[in-house]
């Protein structure tokens, strides 16, 4: 369901986020990426392991100052805002669901406490009561209840600790969410409840979300757009259906033939394509080869993607 | 042919003392390791796989109570070891994975380090030895760059990166048991498929057995030889993994298959099992997911469910296999992803 005339919520242009800059150990983790979502979109990122997904996630909300490029949100570009003032400003608006969830819980405090600190900063309970109230419910949402407000995170399984994080994101009703890697620790029945609640969410608040996950079928069925990303580059990047159907670039080819499917016969006869890295020529960049659908490689290269996207169509 | 057992795991029960109560984690978990085989335990978020795990080891908080049951490995019993004991399995015969890779890495030591520690500990190696074999590791769990990469610290790793560290600490020593609690979920799935291809190597070499805990169905029908199935601290349904896809029996594995996004169109709503997780400071009487279950009968709120046996190696706990119980139809979707297997 794209909608053409949709505003752009975040644009990111030419974004880099290199570590120890500079230094022997530099570590080009975003290397010139660009990107939108629209408003009340589903933008899915998925890639290899150590490729940079939660850099670019972390970066957007500002945990980090970009090395390079330009982060538009609603217009502004938060690169570029320094103060702390500034940063909690935009805060309210954009936040994030950790891909760790233990280490991005304070220790020391109750579940009810870590839920209610941005409840306290951006939006205030009149009392102890309703401020109770507020995180019961949220706490509901997520699968949890009551019982588990006084508790400490290292009380919690895996998965509770999660819906602790997605519940304090949550609470504090932003209009966009960095969700790393969200439902990872769940269940698929837990999975389901969280996705149809960030869906339902989206809905009627028209919030708009970055979904980085390893999940593909989850990754499919929540997005409407995914970016395919490779050693800090975009290498992919198209409608959902697209992509999980006509995905061309090796990359991509090779993360679709390695999603294990919950059926047991089929994974004894499963053939997995390799990826063998190439270099990306010297004209590389973005280019499209359908409509939306843009590949990351050289212009003799798009010719031979488009043929090969359009001839699986064709099959 | 009879199948050896490395490890029996008896009517294991254990609780933690928090500040609201007594938690009942486990309520008589039992299971058997067969010699060389993968066992993965599936179940829902809450309900006793990691404590499993961690009971075996016997690395559970300083609240927890093991208030009942044994863990029998090589003629003794686990649970009565000393620490002394514990000190040389852990890591050497048996190895675990613990689900969350960065509470088990020390933040202050180089990943270096920390790799070769256990090797030295366990087989007297010499630093030089132990750095080859670290090395070794790294690279075969996919770390590029690993001589470099040596003397980082894990906050300078990607959560992916991490989990892999771990896993090549967990394996360094050649364990003959592996309790693997959620190795690859923050890895993507190639990289995921390349470690458990190299577990299953292991495995062949070494004769390892594994235990295999995970959401992932996908991996589960991958990598698993039996599937046990967790509900509220107990395994509800066991069996062999195609016994567990094909022919569920338990209504709590039934809604477990319904929720898989595979089976649904996009923009669909997915199937959730209805209600919220058992209270584990009062769990449920009886058959403790009866209140969640649209087959529940009225024998379900009063008594617990035996363990009824369906083949020579498919078990569930559920009053619907009573021959007294009227029969159960496992619900369409599943049905119709059989059908459309044939
Ligand atoms: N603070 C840091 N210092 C140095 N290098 C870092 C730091 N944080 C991340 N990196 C490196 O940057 C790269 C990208 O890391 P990032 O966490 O963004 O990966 P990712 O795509 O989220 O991976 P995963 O799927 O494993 O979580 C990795 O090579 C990682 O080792
Ligand atoms: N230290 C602790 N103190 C109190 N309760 C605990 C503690 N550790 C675990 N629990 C509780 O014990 C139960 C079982 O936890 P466990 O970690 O084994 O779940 P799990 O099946 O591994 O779940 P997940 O899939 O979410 O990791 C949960 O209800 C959890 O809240
Ligand atoms: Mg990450
Ligand atoms: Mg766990």
């Amino acid at each position: 369901m794209l909608n053409t005339n949709r505003k752009k919520l975040l644009e990111v242009d030419g974004l880099k986020q290199y570590f120890n800059k500079g230094q022997k150990t530099e570590v080009r983790a975003v290397d010139d990426i660009s990107f939108y979502i629209e408003e009340g979109e589903t933008f899915g990122l998925v890639g290899e392991s150590g490729c940079g997904k939660s850099t670019t996630g972390r970066s957007i909300i500002r945990l980090y100052t970009p090395t390079a490029g330009r982060i538009l949100f609603d217009g502004e570009d938060i690169a570029r805002i320094r103060s702390r003032a500034e940063i909690l400003r935009f805060r309210r608006d954009a936040q994030m669901i950790f891909q760790d969830p233990y280490a991005s819980l304070n220790p020391r405090m109750k579940v009810k406490d870590i839920v209610a600190e941005g409840i306290d900063l951006h939006d205030p309970a009149k009392n102890a009561r309703e401020r109770d109230e507020r995180v019961y419910r949220m706490l509901e949402l997520v699968g949890l209840d009551e019982s588990h407000a006084d508790r400490y995170p290292h009380e919690f399984s895996g998965g509770q600790r999660q819906r602790i994080g997605i519940a304090r994101a949550l609470a504090l009703k932003p209009r966009f969410i960095v969700c790393d890697e969200p439902i990872s620790a769940l269940d698929v029945s837990i999975q389901a409840q969280v996705v149809n609640l960030l869906q339902d969410l989206q809905k009627s608040q028209n919030l708009t979300y970055l979904f980085i996950a390893h999940d593909l079928s989850m990754v499919k069925f929540i997005s409407d757009r995914i970016g395919v990303m490779y050693y800090g580059k975009l290498v992919e990047v198209g409608p959902s259906e697209e992509i999980y159907n006509y995905g061309v670039h090796p990359y991509t080819e090779s993360l679709l033939s390695a999603i294990p499917l919950p059926d047991p016969e089929y994974e004894r006869s499963r053939k997995r394509i390799a990826y063998i890295p190439q270099p990306p020529g010297a004209d590389a960049k973005l280019r499209a080869v359908a409509p939306g659908h843009f590949v990351y490689c050289t212009e003799a290269e798009a010719t031979a993607y488009q043929e090969k996207r359009n001839k699986r169509v064709c099959s | 042919m009879a199948v050896a057992t490395i490890l029996n795991v008896r009517d294991l029960h254990v609780s933690f003392d928090t500040f609201a109560g007594k938690v009942r984690a486990l309520r008589g978990v039992a299971f058997d390791l067969h010699k060389g085989e993968t066992l993965a335990i599936v179940g829902e978020s809450g309900s006793g796989k990691s404590v499993t795990g961690r009971s075996i080891m016997r690395l559970l908080a300083p609240t927890a109570n093991i208030e009942r049951g044994s863990v029998l490995f090589k003629g003794a019993d686990l649970l009565k070891s000393g620490e002394k004991r514990m000190q040389a399995i852990r890591g050497r015969e048996i190895s675990m994975i613990f689900q969350d890779p960065m509470t088990s890495l020390d933040p202050t030591m180089t990943i270096g380090n920390q790799i070769m520690e256990s090797y030295r500990k366990h087989m007297r190696a010499s630093k030089g030895a132990a750095r080859a074999r670290a090395l070794e590791l790294l690279d075969i769990v996919g770390i590029p760059d690993a001589k470099r990469r040596f003397s980082h610290y894990p906050h300078q790793f990607s959560g992916g990166q991490r989990q892999r560290i771990v896993i090549a600490i967990a394996l360094i020593c050649d364990p003959e048991i592996l309790i693997a609690d959620e190795p690859t979920t923050a890895l993507d799935v190639t990289i995921q498929a390349q470690i458990l291809n190299l577990m299953k190597d292991i495995q062949k070499k070494v004769s390892t057995s594994i235990i295999f805990v995970t959401h992932d169905l996908g991996v589960v029908a991958n990598v698993a030889d039996r599937v046990a199935v967790m509900y509220a601290g107990r395994i509800v349904e066991v069996g062999r993994t195609d016994e567990i896809f094909y022919s569920p029996r338990h209504p709590y594995t039934w809604g477990l298959l319904c929720s898989m996004p595979t089976l649904y169109e996009t923009g669909e709503r997915l199937y959730a099992i209805p209600g919220t997780p058992p209270n584990m400071l009062h769990p449920p009487a009886g058959d403790a997911f009866h209140l969640r279950n649209p087959y529940a009968m009225g024998i379900d709120a009063k008594e617990a469910p035996p363990l009824f046996q369906i083949s020579e190696t498919h078990y569930a706990a559920t009053w619907l296999l009573d021959p007294r119980s009227p029969a159960a139809e496992p619900p369409e979707v599943i049905q119709k992803k059989r059908r459309s297997l044939c």
